[in-house]
């Protein structure tokens, strides 16, 4: 029963990733600007989440 | 026409407008006033107690930064018809997709622990056991959606909405100075001492509270669900505007509270400061616990709901409080997992509380920059947003709101990890 749920789980992320496995957006400038912002930040506080936990540890 | 017809004819004329608005109104109003659930209350009451009347005027600036991020997801999802978590799939892809969805639902499952955790701190006052108010908040809750119709939901959310607003005759009761409230209400200024590292860490919690991610999602997914269309968008930013200052009120209602009787006081939750209430003025210390449960509620059954919205738009499940279970199985049971999970945690002995509110902060760091960036790239998206996409007023004033809340919680979030950052 867990092993069909899943299943039937991984399913629908698959048809999902299908789905919008393409953008909708108009890809304009202004928009990938933002996006790639977007991505940099995200990547710099995971990173300070990231250090953080290291130093917790020690 | 005479003047008693003219009369008369304004009066149906008000009246008509008056219905119109109580038909379309509900989720600026309950998302607005769900703003200030139980953390928002314990941030308000804090306030008042460390620096007094000093810092209202701050809050009544929020209430118009709070209107104008909301106000684009009423245009969103009455143009789009679109959920916040359907529209960022469609528009960015399955990455930025499923970055939002997991961080929103392990954000709101946290958001909600901490509603439970002011709901039992609340009603423990009255000598209620946890167990008991969690049982309680449970079947109550469950009672609210099971009926199947939004609009009946939405009606009895707005009552708990209607008892959030406690805090001000509880304020009226205690005679508060009321030269010194129009003051800090009306001319701002910093508090004695000036702009201090403990000042600024304050003032970031309440931009924090202010605005949330699940805010963002819940009401457009409201607005989709409630069947807002494009003529009724005027009616759903009165909504907004009206839900705004309702939520400036309250919380200045709670400032006062704190600052007329525990003036210069510490207070780390608001359960707390009810606690303390209660040899000044016994009345006035029940009122602050029962609105403080009501906060934990009105925010437990939002938050819940805008991740189970989230969740059933992107699975293509039927997601409407229109359905009944039958018709809507994941969608229910998401709703009631989410919130037996979130209750669960709160019962369990020496739980890691205070991590959690800690993290609850950190989290939202990383959703709310993404949110409100895709709500803006969203709102000047011409294909589909058509004529009510941003005009360029709205979006100097959005752009501006949106960079300071994103430099404002991130430095909040920060000094969440690390304390001494700030030199406090």
């Amino acid at each position: 029963m867990i092993f069909n749920f899943f299943r039937s789980t991984a399913g629908a992320v698959r048809e999902i990733n299908q789905k919008y496995a393409t953008p909708h957006i108009k890809m304009t400038g202004g928009v990938r600007f933002s996006l790639g912002v977007l991505r940099f930040y995200l990547l710099l506080l995971v990173g300070i989440m990231v250090y953080k936990f290291i130093t917790l540890l020690h | 026409m005479n003047i008693f017809s003219q009369l008369y004819y304004r009066y149906k004329k008000f009246l008509k407008t008056i219905r119109l608005y109580l038909i379309i109104a509900g989720p600026g109003i309950i998302v607005m006033v769900a703003d200030n659930d139980a953390g928002g209350i314990t941030t308000y009451t804090a306030t008042g107690a460390q620096y007094g009347f000093h810092l209202i005027w701050f809050l009544i600036l929020l209430g118009p930064v709070a209107y104008y991020v909301q106000e684009m997801t009423v245009r969103l999802g009455a143009v789009t018809k679109r959920g916040h978590a359907e529209a960022i799939f469609h528009s960015f892809g399955a990455f930025w997709g499923w970055f939002s969805l997991l961080d929103l639902v392990f954000l709101d499952w946290l958001t909600m622990i901490t509603e439970f955790i002011g709901m039992t701190a609340a009603m423990s006052i009255f000598g209620v056991p946890p167990i008991v108010t969690v049982i309680v908040s449970w079947i109550v809750m469950g009672t609210m959606v099971l009926q199947g119709r939004y609009w009946t939901w939405e009606k009895v959310a707005l009552l708990f909405c209607g008892l959030n607003l406690i805090y001000i005759p509880a304020a009226l009761m205690i005679n508060p100075p009321v030269d010194k409230i129009l003051h800090g209400s009306f001319i701002p200024h910093l508090p004695p001492g000036g702009f201090t590292n403990a000042l600024f860490f304050l003032l970031m919690a309440n931009i924090g509270t202010t605005i949330a991610p699940w805010m963002i999602f819940f009401q457009q997914s409201a607005v989709v669900d409630k069947g807002m269309q494009e003529k009724d968008m005027l009616w759903g930013k009165i909504d907004t505007a009206v839900g705004s200052l309702l939520t400036v009120v309250v919380a200045a209602g709670c400032v006062v509270l704190t600052a007329t009787l525990l003036p210069g006081q510490i207070i780390n939750d608001a359960a707390t400061a009810a606690f303390r209430f209660m040899p000044i003025n016994h009345y006035v210390g029940a009122l602050l616990a029962i609105g403080l449960f009501d906060a934990g509620f009105l925010g437990a059954i939002c938050i819940s709901l805008a991740s189970s919205w989230a969740f059933g738009e992107v699975f293509g499940w039927a997601h409407s409080l229109n359905h009944k279970v039958k018709e809507a199985p994941w969608f229910y049971a998401y709703y009631f997992f989410d919130l037996l999970l979130a209750g669960t945690v709160v019962l369990i002995p020496r739980a890691p509380l205070v991590l959690i509110t800690l993290f609850v902060q950190v989290i939202a760091v990383t959703l709310l920059p993404a949110a409100l960036v895709f709500l803006i790239l969203l709102l000047n998206n011409e294909e589909t947003m058509g004529e009510y996409k941003n005009t360029l007023f709205q979006n100097v004033a959005n752009i501006g709101i949106v960079v300071m809340i994103i430099v404002i919680s991130t430095l909040y979030g920060i000094s969440a990890l690390f304390p001494k950052i700030l030199g406090g």
